[in-house]
């Protein structure tokens, strides 16, 4: 068993991972990046469709044009990494002190760092999770799984194709798998709104007539021995079903775009505390988890629609990591923490110190025009044409702002009309 | 010495259990018949896991199941450990919520005390928090039954059939039995899609289907599927439980359970509902009864883990028997043909004691076999290593070895290319012939956790169709007409017949 101490250790090769690796050498730390899978890239890998960087690059690139950009990048400045490589325990050895397990195709080794930056990404929900009963038949696949088959491996899933959720998410599967030549019979969308912008629902769904099923719910999957048909329900403003509205559609595949969580099942093992409504562990304006040193970006923190915010965050952990390097520590003493005020469903970072500008990321819990954003404590109010739970609100507050508040700083949105 | 030829039908974990026993003679060619495409996914692989202590029927009315399950329970001890099988004995807490609950505790004692069931005692207020510190403050009372434990179902029945035929046992899958081929009164051999298997005894083990099976035979009675819903939570989920928590049983149901499976997932079921007697294959779950699981379970503890923790929901199908007793009976005509039938609960728990009652009380006594025990029988079988659970130098050892442990492939459960590739020469060691994914699954317990294989199903599909020498789409999913996928992305809609060949 070998062990080499690092600066930082980051788990996970998407773009938070990535980012976070790249910024964090050229800020002089020495670092690892770890990643499961055999190849580096993360989701963007297998998103051919445009609509990344639009931000970051100023440019519209596909998936997987963006993240080479990254990967081309880490790897001319040599950083040291492995692929297949699987993180099994992180321990706590002190605040300046992480070892970690990993398995290999080289053996177990063990690393020590003095940060960690945790950006392993989200899991998707399945079909179980959100309610639909009936079998457990093969043809039913999430989203991620199916875009993986289609775009890594090559490997179509079915012909006839229903899709389960309106986010961009589902929309775009709904046009990758049109664009194949499969039939996609229906997008199904509990709400009365679609999840994903308006942009993509006219390119994904209404460029090829696939007919969108609002305030409607999936509510029975059923077949023989492999898909048939699912069973979908009108739901009311409650969101419960409407006796007497089912209704069947046939298909031999049912895609699950409902949705994704947070994947820090390790981060819990050594007690990150996390928040109810992101899933994600609470961090502070580093994006430093409530155990010191453990930095988390990306997915793993809060459920990003645009990989743009991803980059974002990556780059602050790795900022984060070396400000604690710097000092053995983050030497804030004094935190304010930030509230979720009304129409406000989650947000990130939760604590913060007037010592640096801080950009606050947060999804409304329901969709509304020409609103306020307000900020009471420090007397900051932007002000936001449209909002939609599926696009994350991302605001700064400069550090003189932030200053004004005493120990508290509440994010509330208000319609104008 | 004259060799008599015995075909089991259905290698759920009765029939698979009887044809380990059988195993173990020199003068038997045992045929064990599946008509899936591997073994153990009947009623075997959905059901509550639970090994009952033996102290919740009435030997008055359910003489085989009072008495085999007791013993059934005992034998699990050293069966689970020879078959390197995985239990535990968590012990089981019946619990009480009113006077008339507690009145009931008494016969569940008279019970234990005919049925020779050990430790079974009432216990009240610490002694109850003590031993679930989860149980709801509105239970007033608990009956403790020490000796319950639990298995992993399909794990059991890939164990008895692997050392099965390890002594000698022949396993057809994918051979249905569609009749019974009788001469004056004398079993000859059953039909199947593969053709005529002669035999002189027939045990009908069929499960869900032993009811059609024992009319080719002439006996009649119907087996009414009745459907059992489950809840599967994570692993890590908090609160949890230490022991078989449960409700003071009804007439149709023991009442929902809630247990923390040999895994370490919390399990809450089964809701109990009669389908109509054509509907043998219907597993599929409902609203209604997931609900009332739920609402059930609330009930028991004190503080109920997350809803947003459940991974799964599934059913599994009771073969319920008229009158619910068992059906164990070899017939004077037509002679040779033993019923192995309605084996609804405490079946799983009893499967080794009726393994042993059939051969000994049956076929010996009753049929007047002559048995003679193999000098070289073998009683032991080892699993497939579980790397996860390995200590560090060993896993350093084996990626030495064979650098595939070194390649995890399923996150969330942690089973890497060895064993996913083990799985796939155990598959062919016992005679499948369909490798399917879900084959792999329970084998190695790959795609059964958090993310339910969204991560990790292709990359294992790859794997395996590497190693099979097949497109990887053509991997099949859960028996042999359901694959993995259509065909290739960029070929598939462009060719005429549309097969997905390039
Ligand atoms: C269908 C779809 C369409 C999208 N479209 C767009 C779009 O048009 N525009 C846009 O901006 N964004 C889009 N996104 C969102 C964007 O892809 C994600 O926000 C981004 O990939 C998240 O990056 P991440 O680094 O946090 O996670 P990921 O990209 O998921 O990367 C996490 C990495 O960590 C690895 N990992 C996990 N656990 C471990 C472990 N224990 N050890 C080692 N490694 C581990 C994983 O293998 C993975 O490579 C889309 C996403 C999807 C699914
Ligand atoms: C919801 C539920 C909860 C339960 N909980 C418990 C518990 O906690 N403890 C306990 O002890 N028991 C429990 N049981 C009971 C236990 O699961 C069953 O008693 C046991 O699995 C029965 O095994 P079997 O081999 O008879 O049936 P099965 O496992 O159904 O096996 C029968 C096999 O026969 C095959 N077959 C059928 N027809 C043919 C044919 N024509 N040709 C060839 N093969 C055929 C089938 O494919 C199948 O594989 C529970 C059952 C259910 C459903």
């Amino acid at each position: 068993m070998m062990t080499t101490k690092y600066d930082s250790i980051i788990i996970g090769g998407g773009p938070a991972g990535l980012a976070a690796a790249i910024k964090a050498k050229e800020l002089g730390l020495n670092v690892l990046l770890l990643e499961n899978r055999d190849v580096l890239g993360g989701i963007p890998l297998q998103c051919l469709h445009p609509g990344f960087g639009l931000h970051y690059f100023k440019e519209d690139l596909t998936g997987t044009e963006f993240i080479y950009r990254f990967i081309d990048k880490f790897q001319k400045m040599g950083i040291e990494y492995f692929t297949n490589a699987h993180l099994t325990e992180i321990e706590n050895i002190s605040d300046t002190e992480k070892r970690i397990k990993v398995i290999t195709s080289k053996g177990l080794q063990t690393f020590t760092a003095k940060t960690i930056i945790y950006a392993t990404g989200a899991r998707e929900r399945h079909l179980y999770e959100i309610g639909v009963t009936g079998k457990r038949l093969p043809g039913i696949f999430t989203a991620g799984e199916a875009q993986t088959m289609m775009d890594v491996y090559g490997i179509m899933p079915g012909k006839e194709i229903v899709i389960v959720g309106s986010g961009d998410v589902g929309l775009i599967m709904a046009r990758r798998f049109a664009l194949e030549g499969a039939t996609v019979k229906a997008v199904i969308e509990l709400m009365p709104f679609p999840g994903g912008l308006t942009r993509n629902v006219v390119q994904c769904l209404d460029d090829f007539g696939i007919p969108l099923y609002l305030s409607h719910a999936v509510t029975r999957v059923e077949g023989d021995s492999t898909v048939e048909k699912v069973i979908i329900s009108e739901v009311n403003e409650r969101l419960e079903i409407k006796e007497g509205t089912e209704k069947e559609i046939k298909c031999d595949t049912v895609v699950v775009a409902a949705g994704l969580v947070p994947y820090i099942k390790i981060l819990e093992k050594i007690g990150v505390v996390k928040d109810q409504a992101t899933r994600g562990p609470i961090v502070n304006e580093y994006l430093e988890t409530l155990i010191p040193g453990v930095f988390t970006a990306g997915n793993a923190l809060v459920i990003n629609d645009l990989v743009d915010h991803v980059v974002e965050q990556g780059e602050l952990a790795a900022f984060g990591a070396s400000e604690f390097v710097k000092n053995e520590g983050i030497p804030t003493r004094k935190w304010k923490r930030v509230f979720r005020g009304r129409n406000v469903r989650l947000l990130v970072p939760h604590y913060v110190s007037g010592e640096n500008d801080v950009i606050i990321y947060a999804r409304v819990s329901r969709p509304m025009n020409k609103v306020k954003v307000r900020f009471p404590e420090i007397n900051k109010e932007v002000r936001l044409p449209v909002v939609k739970p599926a696009e994350m609100i991302s605001i700064k507050l400069k550090k003189e702002e932030i200053q004004r508040a005493v120990d508290r700083i509440t994010m509330e949105v208000l319609s104008n009309e | 010495m004259e060799t008599k030829k015995v075909v089991v039908i259905g290698a759920g974990v009765v029939g698979s259990a009887i044809a380990r026993v059988l195993s173990k003679y020199q003068n038997l060619e045992v045929f064990l018949l599946e008509k899936n495409i591997d073994v153990g996914w009947g009623s075997s692989k959905a059901n509550s896991a639970v090994i009952h202590p033996g102290h919740e029927d009435d030997p008055s009315k359910y003489p085989l199941r009072s008495k085999l399950c007791v013993r059934g329970n005992r034998l699990w001890h050293s069966w689970a450990e020879e078959l390197d099988v995985p239990v535990k004995w968590p012990g089981e807490l019946m619990l009480a919520f009113s006077e008339r609950d507690v009145e009931k505790f008494q016969y569940y004692l008279d019970l234990a005390e005919k049925n020779g069931v050990p430790d079974v005692k009432i216990v009240y207020s610490d002694e109850l928090r003590e031993l679930e510190p989860n149980a709801s403050p509105d239970a007033i009372a608990g009956l403790w039954a020490p000796t319950a434990g639990l298995i992993a179902p399909w794990d059991a029945v890939l164990g008895l059939v692997e050392n099965a035929v390890d002594n000698g046992v022949k396993l057809f899958t994918e051979t249905e039995v569609e009749d019974i081929v009788i001469e004056n009164g004398i079993v000859k051999g059953v039909q199947t899609n593969r053709g005529f298997f002669e035999a002189d005894i027939v045990i009908n083990a069929a499960g869900l289907y032993a009811d059609i099976i024992s009319k080719k035979a002439g006996i009649d009675f119907d087996i009414t599927p009745r459907r059992g819903e489950y809840y599967l939570l994570e692993e890590d989920v908090q609160p949890r439980v230490k022991r078989i928590v449960h409700q003071v049983p009804t007439e149709i149901t023991k009442g929902v359970f809630i247990s923390e499976t040999v895994e370490g997932n919390i399990l809450i079921g089964p809701s109990a509902e009669n389908l109509p007697l054509d509907a043998k294959d219907d597993v599929s779950t409902t609203k209604k009864y997931l609900d009332y699981i739920w609402e059930s379970a609330k009930r028991l503890l004190a503080k109920m883990p997350p809803k947003s923790s459940v991974i799964k929901t599934f059913a599994g199908l009771r073969a319920e028997p008229p009158s619910g007793r068992w059906i164990i009976e070899a017939y004077d005509n037509p002679k040779g043909f033993i019923n192995a039938a309605g084996m609804r609960s405490p079946a799983l728990t009893s499967s080794p004691a009726i393994a042993e009652y059939i051969v000994n009380e049956l076929i010996k006594n009753k049929l007047g076999v002559k048995l003679v025990e193999k000098k070289d029988w073998n009683p032991y079988r080892k699993g497939i290593k579980k790397f996860k659970l390995l200590d560090d130098r060993k896993k350093e050892e084996l990626i030495k070895e064979n650098p595939k442990f070194g390649n995890v492939l399923c996150m969330c459960k942690e089973v890497t290319e060895a064993e996913i590739i083990e799985a796939i020469e155990r598959m062919k060691k016992i005679g499948i012939k369909t490798i399917s994914l879900d084959g792999i699954k329970f084998r190695t317990t790959s795609m059964f956790g958090w993310c339910q294989g969204s991560f990790c199903r292709v990359r294992i599909a790859r794997v395996a169709a590497n190693y099979l020498g097949m497109p990887e789409w053509k991997i099949f999913v859960k028996d042999n007409k359901s694959s993995y996928g259509v065909g290739y992305v960029k070929t598939f809609f462009k060719t005429s017949q549309g097969d997905g060949e390039v």
